[in-house]
């Protein structure tokens, strides 16, 4: 029982350890994934900024009331991509190889969202280097906080993933899933605009949307000493403590299914 | 030690339903203890179903089967401990290095680094990589990549070796090269295989061949037993008017013929040669309409034989979403 244990944990750390150096080797990905945030970040915010700037009686700046948004965008896209590769990789890819290794499915289900929460977060944190560009300064306890933060985010995106990807058989539905799954869970997050006062129906579906408290308590800790706290208590929508509860739960629906499912044999 | 007379592969009614397709339908057979064993069979016919079956990727619908003494409905860890899997489609990371797929394989295996070391050194001289073993796989020729899945199967020491179509999309001398690796290898290992493949000509290699259509076995035998069955020699025969052709065959050189898959007649017959003058003036008769436009005279290979038993040539069926989905990483692969 403790060798199956043991063995089990030396399959999750394998297949963590393929996914980092896979893609600490691909430079190529790394700038190409970190293209949109910077896209939207300084083009869309860069653009929309001077606009806004009346909106918040000249007290924010937009580019920084976005930045956390952009955290969560570059963390939920990368969780979701990279556990939905899954379905290529185990048809095309090392993934078989694995499928048919003697260590349990469960073991190769951690280890995705594992490897795939630990790249998600590698690029949350290659995102978050801009933030002196912006004016937003974080001391080290609020980098601490914004790293733990993505990382819970990541799990739980790469969960969803993985539970998204578990049965599928090929990569056609792919689309729907970027077009039904990603886009609108990133529109309704709050990451672009407040949520505050938004109409009912977008009130409802931002409240189960687990990106939602994933991107307050990012923005309550990046923007903490950078926006004045009157207008900090304007858009917080929960305490911090209540969005990682919510989140963990989340994780928790997410992360139990996908791991069953993975590890049904046909 | 089991004994060595201990069958490698011990397969009973294995059966395999999606809905109401039967892939494979209550197969029985035995593998011997390091026996080359082919499976052969057209697209579709249940050769991969049966390979993911025995490497306990698939769960059978009924019946089992016992690999190297390990049930596999019972005992899979056991079973995937115990073997080696080639897969039709490409399983190497890309992006690593030779050797670092080789120790991931090590690690999901659980052999220790010294183990690793020496094991990799072997598998790598055997299928002559050692040089290459640092380059990123992506760099690697299409047999050099199998190669690499050939030293892969191999490294945690497996007692039967998986082949699932393991040359399939590359070319003849690739191909032949493949082969003398393989051969080698049971020589030398002493490794049990058991392959799938839709190549005639490779089935030829095999020590045993089961000839399977439409999920069941319909002749299991060595290949010279197999040709065999096909009697003598094959003339394959062009005429301006087979149906004709077929009528003066039987009837007045008393032969039985039949038509071939591509608009030909084919005749099995016992010394051949001595038969094709016999048969071009038989057939012209004392009318000329009836014109012979080529003969061809060859020994039975595996084809005819596969002919013979399932009245068709053995071709590709149509291609399902996965076919799309191999389609489309060969022109990716062709791109880079």
């Amino acid at each position: 029982m403790r060798d199956r244990v043991v063995h089990d944990l030396k399959a999750i750390y394998t297949i963590w350890l393929r996914d980092v150096l896979r893609f600490s080797r691909d430079r190529s990905r790394i700038l190409a994934s970190l293209g949109q945030p910077l896209l939207f970040l300084f083009v869309f915010g860069g653009g929309l900024s001077p606009a806004m700037a009346p909106l918040g009686g000249g007290h924010i700046d937009f580019i920084q009331f976005m930045f956390p948004g952009i955290l969560a965008m570059a963390v939920l896209f990368t969780s979701i991509f990279s556990a939905v590769s899954i379905v290529w990789d185990r048809e095309f890819g090392f993934l078989k190889e694995v499928m048919v290794a003697p260590v349990s499915r469960v073991a190769v289900a951690l280890g995705k969202v594992a490897g795939g929460s630990t790249v998600a977060l590698f690029q949350g944190v290659l995102v978050m280097v801009f933030a002196p560009l912006l004016g937003i300064k974080l001391a080290l306890d609020q980098l601490v906080m914004l790293i733990g933060l993505m990382l819970l985010l990541a799990v739980v995106m790469t969960s969803l993933g993985i539970l998204i990807a578990a049965r599928q058989k090929t990569m056609e539905g792919f689309h729907t899933i970027m077009n039904f799954v990603m886009l609108p869970m990133f529109f309704l997050s709050g990451a672009f605009f407040p949520l505050t006062g938004v109409p009912l129906w977008m009130d409802l579906l931002s409240k189960v949307n687990p990106v939602t408290y994933g991107v307050d308590p990012l923005r309550q800790v990046a923007l903490q000493g950078s926006l004045p706290e009157q207008f900090m208590a304007l858009i917080r929508l929960n305490p911090l403590a209540t969005d990682i509860v919510v989140m963990l739960g989340f994780g928790l629906v997410f992360l139990t299914p996908a791991v069953v499912l993975f590890s049904r044999r046909d | 030690m089991e004994g060595r007379q201990m069958n490698a592969i011990e397969v009973r009614g294995l059966t395999r339903r999606f809905g109401d397709l039967t892939a494979v339908d209550g197969i029985d057979f035995e593998v011997r203890q390091d026996e080359i064993f082919g499976f052969l069979g057209p697209n579709g016919a249940g050769k991969t179903t049966t390979i993911s079956m025995l490497c306990t990727l698939l769960k059978p619908s009924a019946g089992q089967a016992v690999i190297a003494g390990h049930n596999i409905n019972t005992q899979p860890s056991a079973v995937r401990r115990s073997i080696g899997l080639i897969f039709q489609d490409p399983s190497l990371d890309e992006q690593l290095t030779g050797r670092e797929n080789l120790r991931f394989h090590a690690m999901l295996y659980d052999l220790t680094r010294a183990e690793f070391e020496q094991r990799a050194r072997e598998v790598l001289e055997m299928v002559e990589l050692t040089e290459k073993a640092d380059d990123i796989v992506r760099t690697y020729s299409g047999g050099m990549r199998r190669r690499l899945e050939i030293a892969r199967g191999l490294l945690h020491h497996p007692r039967v070796l998986f082949l699932d179509e393991p040359t399939l999309g590359l070319d003849p001398q690739t191909r032949r090269h493949i082969w003398d690796y393989l051969r080698q290898l049971r020589e030398e290992q002493g490794v049990t295989m058991f392959m799938t493949t839709h190549y005639m000509d490779e089935a030829e290699n095999c020590d045993r061949i089961a000839i399977i259509d439409h999920g069941k076995i319909v002749s299991l035998d060595t290949p010279d037993e197999l040709k065999a069955l096909v009697g003598g020699d094959v003339l394959t025969v062009r005429t301006s008017d087979n149906a004709l052709a077929l009528e003066r065959l039987q009837s007045d050189l008393d032969v039985n013929a039949r038509h071939g898959p591509d608009g030909q007649l084919i005749i099995e017959i016992a010394d051949g040669d001595q038969f094709i003058p016999r048969m071009v003036s038989g057939l012209a008769g004392e009318s000329q309409k009836l014109r012979v436009q080529s003969v061809s005279l060859r020994r039975p290979t595996l084809e005819d034989v596969f002919i013979k038993l399932t009245g068709r040539a053995i071709r590709e069926e149509e291609a399902d979403s996965k076919d799309h989905m191999r389609i489309r990483r060969r022109i990716a692969g062709r791109r880079r």
